[in-house]
């Protein structure tokens, strides 16, 4: 076996047979899974005691309006000589706020006001003005004297249902919608953004216990430094991909899980045949799940996996030569943070750009973002689902790999020098002199 | 010769480290490569292991250049160990082994006999941070001559080792030595170099300032002076034929050390000195590699002060 292949499966099993490897790997989906589940389920658990509401009502006309619920208690008071709540602590008799009708509500008098110490429960507000609002309008409708104008309005409002068709090359129109554009976009610019970190650190650290522990003393004198820096880039590469493979066939089965449970489609959805689901979106099935499903269907998923996959390697390739010369340049893990900046700061200013793109995916900032290399990997996968020009994908992978290669190279005369310098505090204008040290 | 340094200078950024140096190392021999610290010694090994490159200079392994092929011709255990703390220290082996070109089946066969010398067979399925200092120098010694080198190059090999595990070790460098491995010692340990080295070459300061057999060194270094035990000190020794340098007491017995003022010969010498007292011992003091390496250096930095 070459040497490379020797560091490449040193690095990948010692990496894959590592306990923390397998619990992340395995918890992971869980913890998203948790991670989008438990702030929806937070948001339906209700303040468990009722929150007393004073309703002083100056026109006496609307007493009977509010109706108790199970969070908001009403009761009706002479004047607004009454104790508040002042925090969480409920003193006995007090109100947690109250609300002042001053007169009859009409389209120009139309204030009222809520009293109270504390915020206002965007709940509370929104009940009282709905009922309200709902209330003096079916009062205003019936004081109008037209007998049946409720008949009238209604006939007249008209609801537009708008189903937007993308037309295929192939002439065939599948239902597609901008705002899942987005969500598929924004969810594999993360992922994107999530996997250059945490493979790319995951180099880093490789590299910096090799130097800490001086190994790489022996290792340079059989392995030449190049090849064990791309060794090492490689192996975690090959971790990260058996990683996300354990995730797809993870998810693959929950969908085909949940698939079956719901009734949704008699044959099981493995990611790896999307092209499955497709048959699902000329299904005739009314039900929104369905249609959502219909809709994610219509996207060219080929190119978008492709792409990520693509996109993913290039640029972890870019940064994580990057991570490595930081791990070469210092001693200890603790010196790592003065370097990270020229990393981190792309990185994140792409996953901004890559928001912002979502929003406006064919403007100058998606545009040029996509291009360069640095932010493409992360903008670019925000764009794919609004179905950019081939020849912008392909320009900007070019440009990708082109600087990938280049970047190695300055990284491993970093790599090269910095990883047998020990004990010295290293500093930009040094990482210079390393480039172009011959 | 097996391996020729032939002027090598190198520099980093703000200092010399190596200013013109020779070394000449012939095949079978141990070659201590002595110098204090910060004298550049690390690095001419790192430039012997092309771990880095010479600025000016030739590095030949048998009569030819140095490539990076040959470096499997070599066995290097650095003065700052390293391994890799997670792996069982028998996939550490054979990894070091295949990294140099053994195949993995040859290298556990290479592994299990060494270990059985090292007396550490029970440890092949431990983790290496389980172990303590001294076995893990075993296993990176191990290591270092699992791909069976022509020339093996130790820096300090003994630091970290008991006493019994030190003798352990010299027996057997001095066993592959036999068997015709060449060894290039690091170290500060003078004792050892007596003990093992035939040749040495002394760094200070970035340059070579001795260089030899260690016989030929030490000769050239005694400074004339004998050591006498007698009985007590004679009443009249004649000041114009012999200087007295020091005196001490030794188990009750009186040990002088003299030097010659005339040249005349050792039986006129024990003539003169016997007198009334009888004589125990009669030796000619050769130097200690320690005393002419203190010598040595310190003479330098006097020099470099002036």
């Amino acid at each position: 076996m070459s040497k490379i292949g020797l560091v490449i499966q040193r690095e990948y099993t010692s990496k894959v047979k590592n306990k923390t490897f397998l619990l992340i790997t395995f918890l992971t989906p869980f913890i998203m899974i948790a991670m989008m589940a438990v702030p929806l389920w937070l948001s339906t658990l209700k303040d468990d005691s009722a929150k007393k509401v004073g309703l002083v009502d100056y026109s006496g006309l609307y007493k009977d309006v509010l109706k108790n619920t199970d969070q908001f208690v009403f009761f009706n008071l002479e004047d607004e000589n009454i104790q508040l709540n002042a925090g969480d602590d409920k003193t006995e008799g007090a109100y947690d706020a109250y609300i002042v009708i001053n007169g009859p509500i009409t389209k120009e008098n139309n204030k009222i006001s809520f009293i109270s110490l504390k915020q206002i429960p965007v709940e509370l507000r929104s009940y009282v003005e709905g009922n309200l609002e709902e209330y003096v309008y079916n009062q205003n409708l019936v004081n109008s004297g037209v007998s049946n104008i409720r008949d009238i309005i209604d006939n007249a409002r008209v609801r537009i249902n708008v189903d937007t068709i993308k037309r295929m090359d192939s002439g065939e129109e599948v239902s597609s919608s901008g705002e899942i554009a987005g969500v598929i976009g924004i969810f594999t610019t993360f992922l994107i953004y999530m996997f250059i970190f945490m493979y790319g650190a995951q180099v880093m650290n490789s590299v910096v216990e090799e130097k800490t522990n001086r190994i790489v003393e022996i290792l340079v004198s059989s392995v030449s430094p190049v090849e064990l820096m791309m060794g090492k880039i490689l192996a975690i590469a090959l971790v990260g991909l058996t990683q996300m493979m354990i995730w797809v066939v993870m998810i693959g089965a929950a969908f085909t899980y949940f698939g079956i449970v719901f009734g949704l489609t008699s044959k099981g959805v493995d990611p790896s045949q999307l092209a499955g689901m497709s048959q699902m979106a000329q299904m005739p099935v009314n039900s929104p799940v369905a249609e959502i499903f219909g809709v994610v269907a219509g996207f060219n998923w080929t190119l978008i996996l492709g792409m990520f996959v693509i996109y993913f390697i290039g640029g972890y390739l870019l940064y994580s030569s990057m991570f490595a010369a930081v791990g070469a340049a210092v001693d200890s893990q603790a010196d790592t943070q003065q370097f990270m900046l020229p990393i981190t700061l792309p990185i994140i200013f792409a996953l901004y750009a890559g928001i912002y793109s979502a929003q406006n995916p064919d403007g100058p900032l998606a545009f040029w973002c996509s291009l360069i290399p640095f932010t493409s990997p992360i903008v670019m996968m925000v764009r794919l689902p609004f179905d950019v020009p081939m020849w912008q994908v392909l320009l900007s992978v070019a440009i990708l790999i082109l600087t990938f290669i280049l970047m190695v190279f300055v990284s491993a005369k970093i790599y090269r020098v910095g990883i047998l310098m020990y004990g010295k505090k290293t500093s930009y204008k040094e990482l210079l002199k390393w480039i172009r040290y011959h | 010769m097996l391996l020729d340094v032939l002027n090598v200078s190198k520099s980093f950024a703000d200092h010399k480290a190596l200013d013109n140096v020779n070394l000449h190392v012939p095949e079978g021999v141990i070659y201590g490569l002595l110098g204090p610290n910060g004298a550049g010694k690390t690095t001419l090994i790192r430039l012997i292991n092309r771990i880095t490159a010479p600025d000016a200079g030739s590095i030949m392994l048998n009569g030819k250049e140095i490539s990076q092929k040959d470096v499997e011709q070599i066995g290097y255990l650095p003065e700052e160990r390293g391994l890799y703390k997670k792996m069982k220290v028998k996939e550490q082996i054979v990894y070091f082994a295949q990294l140099k070109g053994v195949r993995s089946k040859d290298a556990k066969v290479r592994m299990n006999d060494w270990c059985n010398r090292f007396e550490i067979p029970h440890l092949l399925d431990k983790k290496v941070d389980e172990l303590s200092k001294g076995m893990q120098q075993k296993i990176q010694i191990i290591c270092t001559l699992i791909h069976e080198p022509q020339l093996l190059i130790f820096d300090e090999p003994f630091s970290g080792f008991d006493p019994v595990n030190a003798i352990l070790l010299k027996r057997e460098i001095l066993r592959l030595k036999e068997q015709g491995s060449t060894f290039i010692l690091s170290t500060h340990n003078m004792n050892s170099v007596e003990e093992l080295c035939s040749h040495l070459t002394l760094i200070n300061k970035s340059q070579v300032v001795l260089e030899g057999e260690v016989d030929a060194i030490r000769h050239a270094h005694k400074a004339d002076i004998l050591s006498v035990t007698l009985d007590h000190r004679p009443k009249d020794i004649d000041p114009l034929l012999i200087e007295i340098i020091s005196e001490k007491i030794v188990v009750g017995k009186t040990v002088l050390k003299i030097k010659k003022r005339k040249p005349i010969s050792n039986r006129e010498l024990i003539t003169a000195l016997a007198g009334d007292s009888e004589i125990y011992g009669f030796q000619e003091d050769i130097p200690s590699m320690e005393e002419i390496f203190v010598q040595t250096v310190s003479n330098k930095q006097e020099g470099s002060h002036e």
